[in-house]
C-alpha cells in the first residue's frame, strides 16, 4: 500500500508497481485533466508537480512527467495536477497568466504547460529569459508558436503568491521509502543498505532511480518488472557537497539540484546540463543513472571523462572507488558487479591551470538527445598543453576519450593553429555511424569543430559560460 | 459593454483548458460497461495478405470480439473523396502499419495485447517508398492535372536568364498533441461517436456506410479538438468505424485512443513534393515564363492527395505575374500511409518551388532578392494561371510598410559587413511575400449551416458545422452571434458540434471555417432577431426599424426592454425563436479538365522577413528577428488572430528546418514519436517576434469584413529558408540547402562553399 497526498487529500493506493503515475490519475482517479501526450517524456503534457525537499536550497516544487513516473515513487510524498491549482473559482496565478496571454489555443498542452509554470512561480532563480526557457523547453505546444507561452512564463517567474503552495515549502520530512507486494510483482525503495541488498539479491531484481529512462521500457515496450528496487532513499545517495576540493555528487541527486549546485562549485557541470532534457526529466533524472544507463549518447559521461570522476561503488561487500575511464565496458555494458551500485561520484575541481568546456549538438537544441557530445578539459603550462582529456558521446559505441587526440596534443602549444595541425588524429579515434540524429560525416566534422572551439574558447581563459539565449554549443569569444 | 466582435478575447474555453475541466474524447466519462479497441495492424509494408490467425487473440481472456474485413456489415470502403480505402485489409497490404484487425477487450491493455497476437500470414512483394521509384514505375494515383498559358516554351527561349531546379520539401507530421480518439455508444435507434475529428459528417457517413445503415442512425458529435492541421480531417474516420464496429458487434460502448507511435506510424502527413522547374526572367528580373511538374508522394490511397495537388498548382504562382507557364501536377502511388490535409493543404508545397526560383533568378540577375519579387507582384487585373483575376492585391502596400518597420535595407547592409569580418559565425535576412486562395478547391463544399435556439428566459444556444480545434472558432462564432442577436456573450451557450443540429456539413478546414460557419451563423441569428423585432417595436412603443439589439437589450431612444423579456413574449404571441442558417460561397467554380475556372472567393497576403545567425562549425542556428505582417481583413479578434499567424509561422518553421519524417528500407517508420520527431520547442522561436495585423483591409462579402487566417502564414516560414541562404552564401557561391534545413543540412552547404 502506498499513500500519498494529492491535491491537498491523503490517498490509499494498492496497484501494480508497473504503474505509471498518469495512468493512475487518468485511469483510476478519473483526474483527465493531465494528458497523454506521448508517454516518453518528451512533449509535457503530463506534468504534475511534486513537492520534494531539495539537496540544495530547502523544499521545492518540482515540475515531474508523470508518464514515467512510476507511482510507488511518490509514496510519502505530496502532488498537485491541474485540478488542484486554482482555489474555488479563482484561478492560481499560471493559469491566469495563460488566459490572459492566450497561451492556450486547443489547450491539449495546456495543463502541462501550466504546471511548468506552476513551479516556476515559487522558484527564486528563474529571472533569466535561460532559466525561463529551460522551464518551459520540457513542454511541446504545436499551436501556439510559444510567444504567448513565453510572455506567461515571464509573468509569473518567481512571483511566489501568498497561497497554500507557498505556505507548504517548509522543511519537513519526506519518507518515499517502504515495500510492497501486488500479486507477483514487488516494489522496494529501501533506506536501508543492507535491506537493499537483500532486495537486489532477489531474481530479477532491477535497480531504479528516477525512471526517465527505465520508466520508457514500461511505457513505450510494455515491460511489467517484477521486482523493482530503488535507489532513491539510500542513505547519502542525496548527499552533494564540497570537501576541499573535491565535488561529492550522490548517485541520486536530481540533475535539477546538481545544475543549481554546479553553477557555483563546478561551471563546466552546469553548462552541459543547460541542454540537458528538460527541466520535468532533470527533476527525476539522475547522475547516476545516466552512468549506468551507459549510453553511448548520454550526455554526462563525456563531462566525467574529461573531469575524469571517481566513481563510487558499493556492494555488500564494501565500498571500492573506480575511475570513470574504466567504466564503460561496452555499448551499454559498465563494470558494475553483480548487486553493485554507483552510490556517489567524486570530481575534483579543474584547477587553476586547467581549460574546460562542454559541448552538445543535436537536432533540436533544447529537449533533444546529441548527435554529438564533447566534454572537455586541458592542463595548459607555460603556453603548452601537459594533459588533455575529451571525452565525446556519440561518436562509439561507449562514451569515449579520444585517446589519440590526446596524446597528440600534450606538449604543443594551446593555440588554434597547434589545434589544427592535429586535429586529423580525431580519424583515428573515432569512426562514428549514421543514424537520424547525424551522419558519419557530420559528426566527424562537428566532433572536430568543437575541438576548435573548445580550444578558442579557451585560449586565453579557462571557461566560458554560455550566454541567455545561445545560437550555438561554442560560445563566441570577442576578440 | 457593447459588441464583442472585433475585439481582442481570450480564448472562449480558456479556463477549461487551464483547469484541466475542457473535455477532448479520452476525458468523456466512461459508462462501467465501456469496452477498449486495439488495431492490429502490418508489419510489411506491401504484400499479399493470405490469411489472419485470430484464435490466439480471442482466446486471451478479457477479449470481446477480433473483427477482421470479413466481419464488416456493410462496405468496407472509406475515403473522402475516392472510396478507395479498405478499412480493414483484404487480401493485399499496402503500407506498414495497415489496418487488419480491430480488437474489442474488457481493458486497454487486454486489446493492446490480444492485437498482438493477430498474426497474419502475408507474402511479402517490393514496396515503393519513393516518388522516384514511383515516376520510374508510371505509378500515379491521378491523371496529369495541367494548367497552361501562352508558349513557355518560346517564353524561356528568349528569357535573358533561366534557372532551373529540382525542388524538394519533405513530409511533416501533424504532432497535434491530441492523438486520433473515438469512442461509440450504442443508443436507442443506432450509434452516438464522439470523435477528435475535424470533419463530424464525414464520419457519421463512413460509419453508417462501414455498418450498412442509413445516415439517420449516426449521430457525430464534437467537442473540441486537441489540435488537427488537418491530420483529422478524412483520417479521424478510418478510427471511428473501428470503434464503431466494436460498439456495433459488442452492443457496448467502445473507446479507441491511439498511442503516440501508432498515431505517428498510421495516419498520413504533409505531402512530400517535388518540383522540376524552369524559371525565365527578363534582363529586368520580371518573370517570362515558367514551366514545372510537381509530383506529391500521395502513399497507399488518394486520400485528399487530389485536392492537395490541385492547391499546389494553385500556388506555384504565389504573388507573382508569369505570362507563360506550364504546370503540370501528378500524385505518385507509394506504400505509405496515406497523405492528407496539412495546414496550407499543398499551397506549401507549390510555393517552394516559385521561392527556390526568386532566389535563384535574384542571385543569377545580381538582384536584391526583396527587389526582384516585388517587380513581379501581381497588381489589380492580372489574371492568376488558372484565369481567375485578382483585385484588391494588398502586396505592394504591406511590402512597404513592412520594409520601412523592419528596417531592411539598413539591416542587411549591416549583415553583410558583419559577416565580411566574421570568420564563423555568419548572419542572413530573407523575406517573403505571399498570396494565398481562400475557398475549397472543391468548389460544392463552400457551404455551411447553423443552428440558433433562443430560449423564453432569454438564454441562447449556439450551434454550427464547424469544429473548434484551438483555432478560435467558437469564440468567433460566440461573438458573431452576440453581436447579430444584440446580447450578451454569457447568456449565449456555445453547444459542441453535431449532425444531430447541423447536417451535411463540410470539414473544418481550408481556413475557411469562420468565414462559412461565420456568414451561417450570421443568416440563423438574423432570421431569429428579425422575428423578434416587430415586437420588441411593440413593447417599447416605437416602429421597427428604431429596435436596436445591444447588450442583452432592446433599444429603442432612452427607453430599452431586456431581451428576455422580449423573448418571452415572443413565445407567449407563439413566435418561433429558432432558426437555421445558411451559407454557400457564391460565384466560385473551377474545370480541371480546361484548367480554368475562378476557384477563390479571394485572397490573403501577407509578407515576412527573418533573421538569422548561423555558427558554420556546427551548423547550428536561431532565428535572431522576425517581423510579420499579415492581411487578416478586419480581423473578429485580433489577439486570436496573431495567435494563428505566429502558430502557423513555427509550423511553417518546424517544416522548414527540423521535422524529418525517416522510413527505414522496408517502409516502417523510424520517427515515431517525440523523441526521434523534433517539433519546435520554446527556445527555437524567434527571439525578436514582431506580428503585425495590416490595419484598413476590410474585405467586402466576408463576415465582419475579415479574411481567412489559418493557412496562409504557414508560408511565411519560407523568409527563414531566404536567411539561411543569405548567411551561408555569405561564404561565397549558390548555397544548396536540402529541407529541412537541420543544422546538418546547413553544415553540407556551408562546406560545399568554403
Ligand atoms: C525526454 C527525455 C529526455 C532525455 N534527455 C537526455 C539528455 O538530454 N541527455 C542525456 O544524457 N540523457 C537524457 N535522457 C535520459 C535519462 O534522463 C538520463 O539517462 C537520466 O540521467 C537517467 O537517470 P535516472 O535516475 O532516471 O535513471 P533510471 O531510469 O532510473 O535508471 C537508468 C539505468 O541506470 C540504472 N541505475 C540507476 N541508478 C543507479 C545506481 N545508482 N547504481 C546502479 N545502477 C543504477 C538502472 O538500473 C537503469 O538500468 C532523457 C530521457 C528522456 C525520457
Ligand atoms: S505524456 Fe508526453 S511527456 Fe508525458
Ligand atoms: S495549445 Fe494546442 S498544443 Fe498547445
Amino acid at each position: 500500500m502506498i499513500r500519498f497526498s494529492l491535491n491537498g487529500k491523503t490517498l490509499e493506493a494498492d496497484t501494480s508497481p508497473n504503474t505509471t503515475l498518469l495512468d493512475f490519475l487518468r485511469q483510476e482517479q478519473r483526474l483527465t485533466g493531465t494528458k497523454e501526450g506521448c508517454a516518453e517524456g518528451d512533449c509535457g503534457a503530463c506534468t504534475v508537480a511534486l513537492l520534494d525537499p531539495d539537496a540544495v536550497g530547502g523544499p521545492a516544487w518540482r515540475a515531474i512527467n508523470s508518464c514515467l513516473t512510476l507511482l510507488p515513487m511518490v509514496n510519502g510524498r505530496t502532488l498537485v495536477t491541474v485540478e488542484g491549482l486554482s482555489d474555488g473559482e479563482t484561478l492560481h496565478p499560471a493559469q491566469q497568466a495563460v488566459v490572459e496571454r492566450l497561451g492556450s489555443q486547443c489547450g491539449y498542452c495546456t495543463p502541462g504547460v501550466v504546471m511548468s509554470l506552476f513551479e516556476s512561480c515559487y522558484r527564486d532563480d528563474a529571472a533569466s529569459e535561460a532559466a525561463q526557457s529551460d522551464q518551459m523547453c520540457g513542454n511541446l505546444c504545436r499551436c501556439t508558436g510559444y510567444r504567448p507561452i513565453q510572455d506567461a512564463a515571464k509573468d509569473v517567474a518567481g512571483c511566489r503568491p501568498a497561497d497554500r503552495f507557498a505556505a507548504a515549502l517548509v522543511p519537513a520530512v519526506t519518507d518515499p521509502s517502504g515495500a510492497w507486494t501486488r500479486g507477483d510483482e514487488s516494489w522496494s525503495m529501501p533506506d536501508d543498505w543492507s535491506v537493499f541488498f537483500d532486495a537486489v539479491e532477489q531474481e530479477e531484481a532491477q535497480i531504479v532511480c528516477g525512471a526517465t529512462d527505465l520508466g520508457l521500457q514500461v511505457t513505450q515496450r510494455g515491460v511489467r518488472f517484477s521486482t523493482l528496487v530503488s535507489v532513491e532513499s539510500l542513505p547519502g545517495l542525496r548527499d552533494l557537497h564540497v570537501d576541499g576540493d573535491v565535488v561529492h555528487i550522490g548517485a541520486a541527486v536530481p540533475l535539477t539540484d546538481l545544475e543549481r549546485f554546479a553553477a557555483e562549485e563546478l561551471p563546466v557541470v552546469a553548462r552541459m546540463l543547460r541542454f540537458f532534457g528538460s527541466r520535468q526529466i532533470k527533476h527525476r533524472a539522475t547522475l547516476g543513472g545516466n552512468l549506468c544507463n551507459a549510453s553511448p549518447i548520454g550526455d554526462m559521461a563525456p563531462v566525467m571523462l574529461a573531469l575524469d570522476a571517481t566513481l563510487v561503488l558499493r556492494s555488500r561487500a564494501g565500498e571500492r572507488e573506480l575511475p570513470i575511464r574504466e567504466f564503460f565496458l561496452g555499448y551499454r555494458q559498465t563494470a558494475l558487479a553483480a548487486g553493485e551500485v554507483v552510490a556517489a561520484i567524486r570530481v575534483r575541481k579543474p584547477g587553476p591551470s586547467a581549460r574546460v568546456g562542454a559541448y552538445k549538438v543535436s537536432r533540436r537544441r533544447e529537449m533533444d538527445i546529441s548527435a554529438v557530445a564533447l566534454g572537455a578539459w586541458v592542463e595548459v603550462s607555460d603556453g603548452l598543453v601537459i594533459a588533455a582529456r575529451l571525452g565525446f558521446g556519440g561518436m562509439a559505441a561507449t562514451p569515449k576519450r579520444a585517446s589519440a587526440l590526446e596524446a597528440a596534443l600534450v606538449g604543443q602549444p594551446w593555440t588554434i593553429d597547434a589545434v589544427e595541425r592535429l586535429i586529423g588524429h580525431l580519424d583515428e579515434d573515432f569512426q562514428p555511424l549514421s543514424d537520424h540524429r547525424g551522419s558519419a560525416w557530420y559528426r566527424q566534422t562537428v566532433a572536430k569543430n568543437l575541438v576548435r572551439g573548445f580550444v578558442e574558447e579557451t585560449e586565453h581563459a579557462s571557461f566560458q559560460a554560455l550566454p541567455d539565449r545561445p545560437l550555438s554549443t561554442i560560445v563566441q569569444v570577442s576578440k | 459593454m457593447s459588441s464583442p466582435l472585433h475585439k481582442s478575447a481570450s480564448h472562449e474555453s480558456a479556463v477549461g483548458h487551464v483547469t484541466g475541466r475542457a473535455r477532448y474524447v479520452d476525458d468523456i466519462a466512461e459508462p462501467h460497461d465501456t469496452a477498449h479497441a486495439a488495431v492490429a495492424t502490418s508489419t510489411v509494408a506491401a504484400g499479399r495478405l493470405l490469411g489472419l490467425e485470430l484464435t490466439a487473440a480471442r482466446a486471451l481472456p478479457g477479449v470481446l470480439g477480433v473483427y477482421s474485413a470479413a466481419d464488416i456489415p456493410g462496405v468496407n470502403r472509406i475515403g473522402p473523396i475516392v472510396h478507395d480505402e479498405p478499412l480493414l485489409a483484404e487480401d493485399q497490404v499496402f503500407f506498414h502499419g495497415q489496418a487488419l484487425a480491430v480488437v474489442v477487450a474488457e481493458t486497454r491493455e487486454v486489446a493492446r495485447a490480444a492485437a498482438a497476437l493477430v498474426k497474419p500470414q502475408i507474402e511479402p512483394t517490393l514496396p515503393v517508398l519513393t516518388m522516384d521509384e514511383a515516376i520510374e514505375r508510371a505509378d500515379f494515383h491521378t491523371d496529369a492535372h495541367v494548367i497552361a498559358r501562352g508558349d513557355v516554351e518560346q517564353a524561356l527561349a528568349s528569357a535573358a536568364v533561366v534557372v532551373e531546379q529540382d525542388v524538394r520539401t519533405g513530409g511533416q507530421d501533424h504532432f497535434y498533441l491530441e492523438t486520433h480518439g473515438s469512442f461509440a455508444q450504442p443508443v436507442e435507434g443506432g450509434l452516438k461517436v464522439t470523435s477528435s475529428t475535424q470533419h463530424p459528417t464525414e464520419v457519421q457517413r463512413e460509419v453508417a456506410a462501414v455498418l450498412g445503415k442509413p445516415a439517420s442512425t449516426v449521430v457525430c458529435e464534437v467537442a473540441r479538438l486537441g489540435g488537427g492541421f488537418g491530420g483529422k480531417e478524412s483520417q479521424a474516420s478510418q478510427f471511428a468505424c473501428l470503434a464503431a464496429m466494436g460498439a456495433h458487434f459488442t452492443g457496448r460502448p467502445v473507446k479507441l485512443v491511439l498511442k503516440r507511435h501508432e498515431d505517428m506510424a498510421w495516419t498520413g502527413n504533409r505531402h512530400p513534393f517535388l518540383g522540376r522547374y524552369r524559371a525565365g526572367f527578363d534582363a529586368q528580373g520580371k518573370l517570362v515564363g515558367f514551366a514545372v511538374k510537381i509530383y506529391s508522394n500521395g502513399g497507399w490511397t488518394s486520400d485528399l492527395s487530389s485536392p492537395v495537388m490541385d492547391r499546389a498548382l494553385f500556388h506555384l504562382d504565389n504573388a507573382y505575374r508569369i505570362p507563360a507557364l506550364r504546370f503540370e501536377g501528378r500524385v505518385c502511388r507509394t506504400n505509405l500511409p496515406s497523405n492528407t490535409a496539412f495546414r496550407g493543404f499543398g499551397g506549401p508545397q507549390g510555393v517552394a518551388v516559385i521561392e527556390d526560383a526568386m532566389e535563384r533568378g535574384a542571385a543569377a540577375l545580381g538582384i536584391d532578392p526583396v527587389e526582384l519579387r516585388r517587380r513581379n507582384y501581381y497588381v489589380d487585373g492580372d489574371a492568376c494561371p488558372y484565369g481567375q483575376v485578382v483585385d484588391n492585391v494588398r502586396l505592394q502596400r504591406i511590402t512597404d510598410q513592412l520594409l520601412e518597420s523592419a528596417d531592411y535595407v539598413a539591416r542587411r547592409a549591416e549583415i553583410d559587413a558583419f559577416n565580411a569580418s566574421s570568420r564563423w559565425i555568419r548572419r542572413g535576412i530573407g523575406f517573403v511575400p505571399l498570396k494565398f486562395g481562400i475557398s475549397f478547391t472543391a468548389s460544392l463544399l463552400n457551404q455551411a449551416g447553423a443552428l440558433v435556439l433562443v430560449y423564453a428566459d432569454g438564454s441562447v444556444q449556439l450551434n454550427h458545422g464547424g469544429t473548434e480545434m484551438g483555432q478560435g472558432l467558437y469564440s468567433k462564432m460566440l461573438a458573431v452571434a452576440a453581436d447579430t442577436l444584440g446580447v450578451r456573450l454569457d447568456q449565449i451557450r456555445h453547444m459542441a458540434t453535431s449532425t444531430e443540429k447541423v447536417p451535411n456539413t463540410s470539414a473544418t478546414a481550408a481556413s475557411s471555417g469562420t468565414d462559412l460557419n461565420g456568414a451561417a451563423v450570421l443568416d440563423a441569428c438574423t432570421t431569429v432577431r428579425e422575428r423578434m423585432r416587430p415586437v420588441a417595436a411593440e413593447m417599447l412603443d416605437c416602429k421597427p426599424d428604431a429596435v436596436r439589439f445591444v447588450d442583452g437589450s432592446c433599444v429603442a431612444g432612452d427607453s430599452s426592454v431586456p431581451f428576455a423579456d422580449v423573448a418571452n413574449l415572443c413565445w407567449v404571441k407563439q413566435i418561433s425563436l429558432s432558426s437555421t442558417g445558411y451559407y454557400a460561397t457564391p460565384g466560385i467554380a473551377y474545370d480541371a479538365e480546361t484548367g480554368r475556372g475562378t476557384p477563390f472567393f479571394y485572397y490573403a497576403y501577407g509578407a515576412a522577413f527573418a533573421e538569422v545567425e548561423v555558427d558554420a562549425r556546427t551548423g547550428q542556428y536561431g532565428l535572431v528577428r522576425v517581423d510579420i505582417l499579415q492581411d487578416v481583413g478586419d480581423s473578429l479578434n485580433p489577439s486570436i488572430d496573431r495567435g494563428q499567424v505566429e502558430g502557423a509561422f513555427v509550423q511553417g518553421l518546424g517544416w522548414l528546418t527540423v521535422e524529418e519524417l525517416i522510413y527505414d528500407d522496408s517502409g516502417r517508420m523510424a520517427t515515431h514519436g517525440p523523441s526521434t520527431y523534433k517539433i519546435p520547442a520554446v527556445g527555437d522561436i524567434p527571439a525578436d517576434f514582431r506580428v503585425a495585423l495590416l490595419d484598413r483591409s476590410a474585405q467586402e462579402g466576408v463576415i465582419g469584413g475579415s479574411k481567412a487566417v489559418g493557412e496562409p502564414p504557414f508560408l511565411l516560414a519560407f523568409a527563414a529558408l531566404g536567411a539561411l541562404r543569405h548567411a551561408v552564401g555569405s561564404f561565397g557561391g549558390l548555397p544548396e540547402i536540402a529541407v529541412p534545413a537541420t543544422h546538418e543540412s546547413v553544415l553540407r552547404a556551408i562546406e560545399a562553399l568554403r
